[in-house]
């Protein structure tokens, strides 16, 4: 009803911007139909979009050059990008912001300064970082987190930080603090675009289960019984490189060249230019439509397969109530007796948490850091004070704590949010157990056409 | 070992050295290079395409900078050609790029004969009337076609050639021809030479399941009048003679047996590939083409050697075994391969000589190719852009139509026909307007532009074959709204499509997209419609 009532100039040529956002002007300065719930069209809109929204970018690979480019055409011109990696020759078949010149350098530097170069009035600020160094309050500074990853544990770490900023009311429904996510993924002729708004659509710990284990051959098949050149390369990266050839002669076992050594042993995933833009202009499109809802936004997880004609189909997935992530955290209850020591030992024991090494933090405090070393003396003394006391003897609230688990016997970096209640302070708790499993097992009947099966050799 | 660090390295594993060899032999001509067709080529350009030559009249004008990032402020006032080669060509210089700033739909006035020079063109943003001229002067000189258009939320791709045939279609979910059901003699021999009741336990545990199957079958048979287990109770039945014989539930290669128990019973052809068997193009003459002598030979050898089965592929999966089993087995499903292969082979020289060609003319490499890949072949025939205007596909429209869950594609494919009619009425594209208006909803200029747009798109549906009266309102509304705008997502989108394509037709690898795509940018259920 609101976008009825809206009049807006269309005096093309004649803005300020001199006609430049001419064509994105017509989604975000026009009264539509078909649009989201609070699309208010104008030039307020407009400057919103352009000067207030920040958006993170996290990769800077195939899929991040493109996003870069999608995002700050698509209006949001206040962007930054986060790589750890840097340049290989092996990415310039579609990573079109590098050239031969930039091999070596940080990707998310070469990637700001070559679409701020081409792109005027852009802005990128790049950090050449693991996602895990930033400290939690880094995130606060953005509107919408876009993903292009290629690593299941980034993408499960950064979409812990997301949800972290949910929180609940009472009533358990999600009130306050959502920071939506936009997701893409590709491989070869396949790749994934979904949108999560944490308390509202499934996070990406709910369908974990859409992302299959990686392929893993048993070690006594390597050194025993090896059939395949996989087999045989796989074996000699774990006792010695180089040995793969001589071991495949010694079994007549043909196949094993360079290009598949460094497949087997980096899993390196096949990756085509095309593939990469079209999902992340699905990305980025979506970004646009979840910021200034100037039309519907994908419900919510588009699967797209280009390798038999064009497949893209749209399922709308269920949140899982019970997700340890983006649900309303795990219930732990304590005496008030409790020192944050103690507290920190109780999550290394807690079955479904295991965490060890935590940092733990309370509403942006840090109540006790690992790491780096001038954090932890500065936070060393907390150890032997009373939990309830160093929250400010609040009988109930969230916590969160940082630190590695053990998932599939592969050491992962993990975000928790913890409900602390103190007993005896409060109202009595009755849902003790309000969590599922946090990993499921990958569903066999999920057609692995949609899925990102194991490399094939 | 150590082979030179390629650029080309992730997208080599997908079409491999001669996929590649095709895409840099191929020259691709671009009609307009705004985004739609900047981005589509520069997927191509990354990829490594030979050359590319840009067609396009414009001059850079501020709004290029706002959708298009193979321009930047300095171009502004120069050729759109020329600025997006320059950048195109900064991707790659391997690429031999080239523009010409000329309008298309000059060109196919003109000089209509530019056109045959190229492998293939992909034309962005031109209205009906012209992409119908560029389609028969594409087929005239056996030019490959792909259509690409981006417009506000929506966009199309259609492919316009007239025979596309495929040997390489990977295909993913395949199940490998392995013959359990009917073991040729040295198969049957190799099965016969391993005791399943052998009784030294790491020995039982890696016979392949291969021999397990193979051996299960033929016992299977001689109980149940040389039958398969076909009925599901059978299929259990079968199962569970295979676990009778396990000696501990650990053994991996017996459950492998288990899982693959359903490849013992043959697949069957697909309908496509009986199509293409049944397909008048295979009665082939000298003028037929590689791929349907190939297929007439293919069709003499399952009536003759073959025995009603294809040629066998030759390869077969991982599977628990000794080292020495399972090259033992490789190496006897290799060489039915060979002998299966020599047999096509002899039958594509006579028939090459039989229509008049030198019988070297088809490669030993092709043919092998050809067999190995000979249960998947594709192929896909195009209408013309003429056709598919004057005699819809109506029926499987229809279809379309009353889907709800994809009611804005057809809507969509209706209108991105309607707006171009528009503009040849109206010269100007619905909501764009010649002087300064307020765009409401509830304007009167606005509201116009709904209802004869609407009028237009009825028009098309009613020729179409529907008898709907009017079209989803909202629809035509945001159509209307959209106002012929160009957006760098939507634009990157389909472009990334439409260069998706443009590699399956060149590379002849992958099974390009059968029909129309369109694009829903609303509700990302983007569809293909029958053409
Ligand atoms: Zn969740």
């Amino acid at each position: 009803m609101a976008a009825e009532a809206a009049t807006t100039s269309i005096d093309e040529g004649l803005n300020e911007d001199g006609g430049r956002w001419k064509d994105l002007d017509k989604l975000i300065l026009r009264p539509g139909t078909i649009v989201g719930d609070n699309f208010e069209p104008g030039p307020e809109l407009k400057e919103n979009l352009m000067k207030m929204v920040r958006v993170l970018v996290v990769g800077a690979g195939g899929l991040g050059c493109e996003l870069l480019k999608d995002l700050a055409l698509s209006g949001f011109l206040n962007l930054e990008v986060i790589d750890m990696d840097t340049i290989d020759v092996s990415n310039l078949n579609r990573q079109f912001l590098f050239r031969f010149g930039d091999v070596g350098k940080p990707k998310a530097e070469v990637a700001a300064k070559c679409v701020m170069e081409r792109i005027s009035g852009v802005n990128i600020v790049p950090h050449f970082c693991r996602i895990e160094d930033k400290d939690i309050s880094f995130f606060d500074n953005f509107h919408i987190i876009v993903l292009g990853l290629d690593s299941i544990e980034a993408r499960s770490y950064i979409n812990a930080v997301a949800c972290s900023y949910l929180e609940y009311d009472s009533d358990g429904n999600p009130s306050d603090g959502i920071k939506p996510m936009v997701d893409g993924g590709t491989e070869g002729f396949k790749g994934h675009a979904r949108v999560i708004i944490p308390g509202l659509t499934p996070c990406f710990e709910c369908n974990i289960w859409l992302f299959p284990p990686q392929v893993k051959f048993p070690l006594c098949t390597l050194a025993e019984t090896p059939r395949t050149a996989a087999h045989c390369i796989e074996y000699a990266h774990l006792i010695k490189w180089g040995e793969a050839l001589k071991r495949a002669e010694l079994f007549g076992i043909s196949g094993v060249t360079y290009s598949l050594t460094q497949g087997v042993v980096k899993n390196i995933v096949p990756a085509i230019a095309s593939t990469n833009a079209i999902v992340s202009a699905a990305c980025a499109l979506e970004a646009l439509k979840i910021m200034t809802d100037c039309s519907k936004t994908m419900s919510n997880y588009l699967m797209y397969n280009g390798t038999e004609g064009i497949h893209s189909k749209m399922t709308a997935f269920d949140r899982d109530k019970d997700c340890l992530v983006c649900g309303p955290g795990i219930l732990i209850e304590l005496d008030i007796s409790v020192t944050l020591s103690k507290f920190i030992d109780l999550l290394g024991e807690h079955p479904k948490l295991l965490l060890s090494k935590p940092s733990i933090t309370h509403r942006g405090n840090n109540l006790y850091m690992q790491a780096p070393p001038v954090l932890e003396e500065m936070t060393r003394s907390n150890l032997n004070l009373l939990l309830f006391d160093l929250i400010g003897k609040i009988p109930k609230d969230i916590i969160h704590a940082t630190g590695t688990t053990s998932i599939n016997g592969k050491r992962t970096s993990c975000l928790r949010k913890l409900r602390v209640i103190f007993k005896g302070t409060a109202e009595d708790v009755t849902d003790m157990d309000t969590m599922g499993a946090v990993y499921r097992f990958v569903d066999k009947d999920n057609p692995e056409f949609w899925g990102y099966p194991v490399p094939k050799f | 070992m150590a082979e030179p660090k390629n650029k080309y390295d992730r997208q080599l594993r997908i079409w491999g050295e001669q996929g590649q060899a095709a895409l840099e032999k191929a020259s691709i001509c671009l009609l307009n290079c705004g985004p739609t067709g900047s981005e589509a080529l520069k997927n191509l350009v990354l990829g490594g395409i030979g050359s590319v030559t840009i067609v396009d009249e414009f001059k850079v004008e501020m709004n290029d900078l706002g959708n298009n990032f193979l321009v930047d402020a300095s171009s502004v006032g120069q050729s759109r050609a020329k600025c997006v080669c320059t950048f195109l060509q900064e991707l790659n210089d391997a690429v031999k790029a080239k523009f010409i700033q000329e309008s298309p739909e000059r060109l196919l006035e003109t000089n209509p004969s530019f056109f045959s020079q190229f492998t293939l063109i992909i034309a962005t943003q031109l209205l009906e009337d012209s992409i119908l001229k560029l389609d028969k002067i594409c087929r005239e000189g056996n030019v490959m076609l792909v259509i690409a258009r981006s417009y506000g939320l929506t966009g199309i791709v259609r492919i316009s050639v007239k025979e596309h045939t495929v040997i390489e279609s990977k295909h993913e979910h395949f199940v490998e021809d392995l013959r359990f059901h009917n073991p040729w003699p040295e198969l049957k021999q190799f099965a016969e030479s391993i005791d399943l009741n052998v009784v030294d336990p790491v020995i039982h545990k890696h016979i392949p399941y291969a021999v397990i199957l193979i051996k299960l079958v033929e016992k299977w048979k001689e109980m149940h009048d040389g039958h398969l287990p076909l009925t599901r109770k059978e299929k259990d039945e079968f199962k569970h003679l295979i676990k009778s014989l396990m000696l501990d539930i650990d053994e991996d290669n017996y459950k492998e047996a288990i899982r693959a128990s359903f490849k013992v019973c043959p697949e069957g052809i697909g309908s496509d590939l009986s199509q293409i068997l049944e397909d008048g193009s295979a009665e082939v003459d000298f003028g037929s083409s590689d791929f349907w002598v190939m297929v007439a030979a293919l069709k003499e050898f399952i009536a003759n050697e073959g025995e009603g089965e294809f040629p066998l592929e030759g390869s077969i999966p991982d599977m628990t075994s000794s080292t020495e089993y399972y090259v033992n087995l490789q190496k006897i499903y290799q060489a039915k391969a060979e002998v299966d292969f020599l047999a096509v082979e002899q039958r594509v020289r006579s028939i090459l000589k039989r229509i008049g060609r030198d019988s070297d003319a088809i490669s030993r490499a092709d043919i092998k190719t050809f067999c190995r890949n000979s249960r998947k072949l594709a192929v896909r025939r195009y209408r013309s852009i003429e056709d598919e205007f004057k005699s819809p596909a109506t029926l499987e429209l229809q279809k379309n139509l009353n889907d709800e869950e994809y009611s804005y594609t057809f809507g969509f494919y209706v209108l991105l026909r309607a707006v171009d009619r528009f503009a040849a009425n109206y010269n100007r594209f619905p909501g764009l307007f010649d002087r300064r208006v307020q765009y409401s909803l509830k304007s009167s200029e606005v509201a116009d532009d709904v209802h004869r747009l609407n009028s237009i798109a009825v028009g098309i549906l009613n020729n179409l074959g529907f008898k709907a009266k009017t079209l989803y309102e909202d629809l035509v509304s945001e159509m209307c709204r959209f106002g012929g705008a160009e957006l760098h997502a939507v634009a990157a989108f389909v472009g990334g499509i439409a260069s998706q394509e443009v590699i399956k037709l060149i590379t002849k690898q992958f099974v390009p997209v059968s029909g129309t795509f369109i694009f829903d940018g609303i509700e990302h259920k983007s569809q293909v419609l029958p053409i």
